[in-house]
């Protein structure tokens, strides 16, 4: 059996491929087999969704294959990170408003 | 061999018009991510065709290759690949999925 995986091991596999990316990559349940990895990179501009994680995929190549059992990916562009955050505060006033 | 189960998958995925290859069955999921699939394709209440990956091992490196997409489950609408469970979730949160399974539909 291979290793298991560290969320550090797929942040800098992540980073190789896309070195001007902001990532974080959590352990969804502390087991080291279940992962979430937020990658925000100007690379994703004008990538469909599936292209944008097939670059993710790429960068973790084999690693995919064998050491990781589970990864969910959320990918954005500098800019839908800035609207999905303004979307955010937005709902927050709303709510407080209420 | 290689060829004729990827032959077979095309079959499959040009003849369904939504088709979600999956592990365990839309009943009975047997991973999370397949079981959130699920939800989201039952919320439109549309038919759908699915294929238990862990019932075939040709076919669950198969549909890998095929789309050359790591992981499963993966979903087919009209013959095109849409994505795995997140794509299919944010899409759903986004309203983006409905038009292509209403357009599925008519």
């Amino acid at each position: 059996m291979p290793a298991p995986i560290t969320a550090e091991e797929i942040e800098s596999m992540i980073l190789t491929a896309l070195p001007d990316a902001r990532i974080q990559v959590h352990d969804t349940t502390g087991g080291g087999d279940h992962y979430e990895a937020i990658i925000v990179s100007p690379a994703f501009v004008g990538k469909t969704r599936v292209n944008r994680h097939r670059m993710i995929y790429g960068a973790l190549q084999d690693a995919m294959k064998e050491r990781i059992h589970a990864l969910a990916l959320i990918t954005m562009t500098p800019e839908e990170l800035q609207q999905e955050q303004a979307s955010q505060i937005v709902n927050i006033q709303s709510a407080k408003n209420r | 061999m290689a060829d004729a189960i990827q032959a077979k998958i095309d079959e499959q995925v040009k003849k369904n018009k939504i088709i979600l290859y999956m592990k365990g069955t839309p009943s009975f999921p047997m991973c999370g991510f397949s079981a959130a699939t699920i939800q989201v394709l039952d919320s439109y209440n549309v038919a759908y065709e699915s294929v238990n990956v862990l019932d075939d091992p040709a076919i669950r490196e198969g549909i890998k290759r095929y789309s050359n997409w790591p992981t499963v489950p993966q979903l087919y609408i009209n013959g095109e690949f849409v994505g795995g469970c997140d794509i299919v979730r944010e899409m759903h949160a986004k309203g983006e999925l409905e038009p292509l399974i209403l357009a599925a539909q008519g």
